[in-house]
């Protein structure tokens, strides 16, 4: 059969073949750094939301950005989890794994599940490569892989053999085989090939045989699996019941992005954002440097500390000033974050947090900045600290962030981290009209007598917003102890402990506005999991899980880490245990236990990669004795 | 007519309700003075002020100004300032610091903004010692300096500000003294004028840690042949008869006597417009006693500033594309619609 005729007839699978449904399926694309295996992870998942799963999606980047070629260290990955369910996270073990050459199986093939299907390039396990990759001998041919189903496929030489007649190089032909294989997959899954050779086209529009070269690779792949031996099988995974509306894909850092310029909308303000490139924030500096047409200003400053600072002092002049950094960026911070405690000025930080101390690894999420966020600066400096649950969520949380800075004039956290950064999920699109406006006041008018009084607050004990070049009200702010009402430089003793006690006082009324705790799951039970951060798709699988097992178990999920909401305590007093998964050693334990004195058991990982449902599942059969 | 229009105000319009607290015989009191008095000239109105400063003796003086003002952290005012300037180019922004704010813990801060050329006037307040934290040795303070941290005298190459402004490519670049009121007062209004990042290094005499430093340039007696007064266009000229001048011997400035076969020809024309900063950093190298030391303005080029630039790439993409709005910001290449009834997958698994 032709490719063409091959990539019109994939709605009805060739006779002789089974087809198999699945409910839900991991697959994981992984290769040098140069096969293109990002590239071709996000076609497929883009595809299979088309299709109408549900879809989550994890890409695992190099640690370096030019490692050499066949090493263990350039191996790229891209994980997809899709389904005929809600699912929340990009799946624990992987079904299908394609591994391009030696480097990718040794590092990927851990992760693969007994039986399941591992697509290999075999013309790249030459003896150098296998070397490489630290092989003594052939694992496709010493027998180490019986376990799975191994589809060794030359996919360089096909791939050559189907582009043979085009006037490429034979490196332009070589960069192909991602769509080969993409191909071979797409055949394996039933997915329409049309999405992505739509894109084939737009992005290779002015050259041709490129875009000849990949629309070939990618059908040849597929009707390759029409001839395939090994694998007498397709698989079908149902549509999912998702909500009606319009979806795109997303990654947290960039709803990040996309959140902040809404939030300027919705206040009519400006966005200035103030970052110092660091992995894995950088992507929001990129995504908003290229935000020009909607009045978005960025600052790539000499350093985190002019970062913040730049943030604060466009804030001072009026436009919503935001910074965002990771860990070592945000110990940096923390002088200048200060300033805005005490200037009581509205700043966003956002902390895609990573794998530390001190430089860590910087590809690798963790959680263990949530402490240094809420008490990382000298002296009683309360500031306010939410979280994203996902990376959809980073857009409506990032949102709230700027409406509590705005309107507490006080510093916020924005806490993700590179698990949420990078992974994507649908988002369904929203409705403009329908998102709240932002609502800020500037006074144009002096508020006592007369006169100006910079820190004369209102019930809520915020201070009013007065902008440089309004005649009357000329100020002066700064980081000595304030006299509250006029302002002026303090030290008296009384006065200071009036101010330190008003400051948090702020801070903590923000509970009187924010939604109150609540839990998936029975109101009281046997296990409370609480959790915060990107740890919650994990979480809320398991208890899933659990639940439908009959255990009694509940979770609850706190995007506000300060001030947490007014009944987190009567919450954790409702269960006979609760457990605090995190991806630290146990910051959010010691804040619940501290505050509200209940005994939390911690289930705590730092490996740099995400919770898998099974061990939180794990945990849960533990405690409850399963 | 527009002038009428303009308000009419007095150095004491600028003065605000605060106590000043410096020592004493300060310099800062005369720089204080100064800088109303050029607000007050300036004709614009008071509450498009701002001061940034950092910590120090000197960053205390945005309290004592009445207009809008912002006390900092230690050497980071044009962090603070640049934020500002951005997000308000209708602002006139001043940043006050000190050597040790501005040199020694806000270096990296004080390059980047003069590299940048943000539209803000940076003054540095030189008194070559640490005041507030009671009189250690700074990065301006000359070889041998005895301070509390340095009892035996400090060890520490000095920088010279000018040099250091000169190259990070300042657009403008100028020296004064806190007691020479004329020229303190001339230069910050003209630092005032200047579009695009001003830097003003001026001599001020910290009366309680390190008085008398710069008395070379202050004495009445000495001083008209330790100060060379800048002016562009003009011969290097100075001594208290206007009969010396600095002739460049190769790559080397030298101080020559009029007369005697040389002539007023022979000498370094001032030029603050040249393109290249390299005479203007000859000049900044040339130090007491060796040398009489330059005041005045060093550089004075154009070129357009920060604020500029980056709101310009806003208005271009918008008059290129239009105002993005939030309905085409949330497009991306791959956009699906879920339908009603469409969906029919299991609600739970295991
Ligand atoms: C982060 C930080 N480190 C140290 C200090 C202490 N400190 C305050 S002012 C100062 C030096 C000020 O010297 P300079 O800038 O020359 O100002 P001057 O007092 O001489 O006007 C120091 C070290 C501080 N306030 N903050
Ligand atoms: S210590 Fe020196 S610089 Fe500071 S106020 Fe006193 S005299 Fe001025
Ligand atoms: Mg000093």
């Amino acid at each position: 059969m032709s490719a063409t005729a091959a990539a019109m007839t994939m709605a009805s699978p060739s006779k002789q073949r089974r087809i198999e449904e699945r409910p839900e399926v991991v697959i994981r694309f992984a290769g040098d750094s140069g096969d293109g295996m990002q590239l071709a992870g996000t076609q497929f998942s883009n595809v299979s939301a088309v299709v109408g799963n549900d879809i989550s999606t994890l890409p695992d980047f190099p640690a370096e950005i030019r490692a050499p070629a066949g090493s263990l260290a350039g191996v790229s990955g891209y994980q997809i989890h899709f389904s005929s369910y809600d699912i929340y996270t990009p799946g624990d073990r992987v079904h299908a794994l394609v591994a391009m050459n030696p480097a990718a199986l040794k590092t990927n093939i851990k992760d693969l599940e007994e039986g399941g299907i591992l697509i290999v390039n075999s013309d790249a396990f030459t003896t150098s490569d296998l070397q490489k990759a630290g092989y003594k001998t052939n694992p496709l041919e010493d027998g180490s892989l019986k376990k799975y189903r191994l589809v060794a496929v030359p996919i360089t030489k096909l791939n050559r053999e189907a582009l043979s007649d085009l006037k490429l190089s034979p490196r332009e032909v070589d960069r192909c085989r991602n769509f080969f294989v993409l191909g071979l997959v797409y055949w394996l899954y039933e997915r329409p090939l049309e999405p992505t050779l739509r894109w084939i086209k737009e992005k290779f529009a002015r050259n041709p045989a490129v875009m000849e070269a990949n629309i070939r690779a990618l059908k040849a792949g597929y009707s390759y699996g029409e001839t395939l031996e090994e694998l007498p099988v397709q698989y079908r995974v149902p549509k999912a019941k998702i909500p009606p509306g319009r979806y795109r894909k997303i990654t947290g850092n960039e709803a990040t992005a996309l959140g902040l310029v809404t939030a300027a909308q919705l206040a009519g303000k400006t966005l200035v954002y103030c970052s110092y490139p660091i992995t894995p924030a950088s992507d929001i500096l990129h995504t908003l440097a290229e935000m020009r047409r909607y009045g978005v200003l960025t600052i790539q400053a000499e350093d985190e500390i002019a970062a913040v600072g730049a943030a604060i002092g466009a804030s001072f002049g009026g436009a919503l000033g935001v910074t965002g950094t990771s860990g070592p960026g945000l110990c940096l911070k923390s002088e200048a974050i200060n300033l805005a405690v005490m200037a009581e000025l509205p700043v966003v930080i956002i902390d895609v947090q990573r794998a530390g101390p001190s430089t860590g690894m910087p590809t690798k999420t963790e959680q263990a900045d949530l402490l240094q966020a809420l008490f990382g600066r000298n002296g009683e400096s309360p500031v306010v600290v939410v979280a994203p649950a996902s990376p959809a969520e980073c857009f409506t949380m990032i949102i709230e962030a700027i409406r509590l800075a705005v309107s507490y004039m006080t510093p916020v956290f924005f806490m993700s981290d590179g698990y949420l950064a990078n992974s994507a999920e649908p988002w369904p699109i929203p409705k403009v009209e329908q998102l709240p406006k932002i609502e800020i006041q500037h006074p144009t008018e002096p508020n006592e007598d007369g006169q100006f009084m910079p820190y004369k607050r209102d019930h809520r004990l915020v201070r009013p917003w007065a902008l440089p070049g309004t005649p009357g009200l000329e100020h002066r702010i700064g980081g000595l102890e304030k006299e509250d009402v006029t302002g002026n430089v303090s030290y008296d003793p009384l006065n200071h402990e009036h101010m330190v006690r008003t400051r948090a006082q702020k801070v903590a009324n923000i509970a009187d506005e924010i939604p109150p705790l609540s839990v998936v799951g029975p109101e009281t039970g046997d296990l409370l999991v609480i959790s915060w951060g990107s740890t919650y798709g994990a979480i809320i699988a398991a208890v899933e899980r659990a639940q439908r097992k009959g255990l009694s178990v509940a979770c609850a999920q706190l995007r506000y880490l300060n001030p947490m909401p007014k009944n987190t305590g009567e919450v954790l007093r409702r269960y006979k245990r609760v457990l605090v998964p995190e991806l630290n050693l146990g910051h959010l334990r010691l804040l619940l236990q501290g505050r509200y004195l209940v005994e939390c058991i911690g289930l705590n990982k730092v490996q740099g990669r995400p919770f898998l449902v099974s061990e939180i599942e794990e945990k849960i059969h533990e405690l409850l004795h399963v | 007519m527009p002038a009428a229009s303009l308000p009419t105000l007095t150095p004491k319009d600028f003065a605000s309700d605060q106590d000043v607290r410096w020592c004493p015989g300060c310099g800062d009191y005369s720089i204080l003075a100064q800088m109303k008095k050029v607000c007050a000239s300036l004709g614009i109105p008071r509450e498009r002020f701002v001061f940034i400063s950092g910590i120090g003796c000197s960053s205390r003086f945005p309290y004592y100004m009445n207009t809008y003002g912002f006390h900092t952290i230690h050497g980071r005012a044009p962090t603070f300032a640049t934020g500002l300037k951005v997000a308000r180019p209708d602002l006139l922004v001043w940043v006050i610091t000190g050597d040790g704010d501005g040199l020694s813990i806000g270096g990296n801060h004080l390059l980047h903004a003069l590299r940048r050329n943000v539209d803000i006037k940076i003054i540095l307040f030189n008194n070559e010692i640490y005041g507030l934290t009671k009189g250690q040795y700074s990065p301006t303070s000359r070889l041998g300096t005895r301070t509390k941290s340095s009892p035996l005298g400090s060890f520490e190459n000095p920088i010279r500000p000018i040099t250091i402004a000169l190259a990070a490519e300042a657009t403008f670049v100028a020296r004064t003294i806190d007691v020479d009121v004329n020229h303190l007062t001339e230069t910050l209004r003209r630092a005032a004028f200047h579009k695009g990042s001003a830097f003003v290094e001026v001599y001020q005499n910290c009366k309680v840690f390190n008085d008398g430093v710069f008395e070379y340039t202050t004495d009445k007696e000495v001083k008209s042949d330790n100060v060379l007064y800048l002016e562009h266009g003009k011969p290097l000229i100075f001594g208290k008869n206007r009969d010396k001048g600095i002739r460049l011997n190769g790559l080397e400035p030298e101080v020559v006597e009029l007369g005697k076969g040389v002539s007023v020809d022979d000498l370094i024309i001032h030029d603050e417009k040249a393109a290249e900063p390299t005479l203007a950093f000859v000049l900044s190298r040339m130090y007491y006693p060796q040398f009489p030391e330059p005041v005045g303005v060093f550089r004075a080029i154009e070129r357009p500033t920060f604020e500029d630039l980056l709101n310009r790439q806003v208005e271009d993409a918008i008059k290129a594309k239009g105002r993005g709005k939030l309905e085409e910001l949330f497009q991306s290449e791959d956009i699906w619609e879920v339908e009603e009834a469409e969906a029919n997958g299991p609600t739970a698994l295991d």
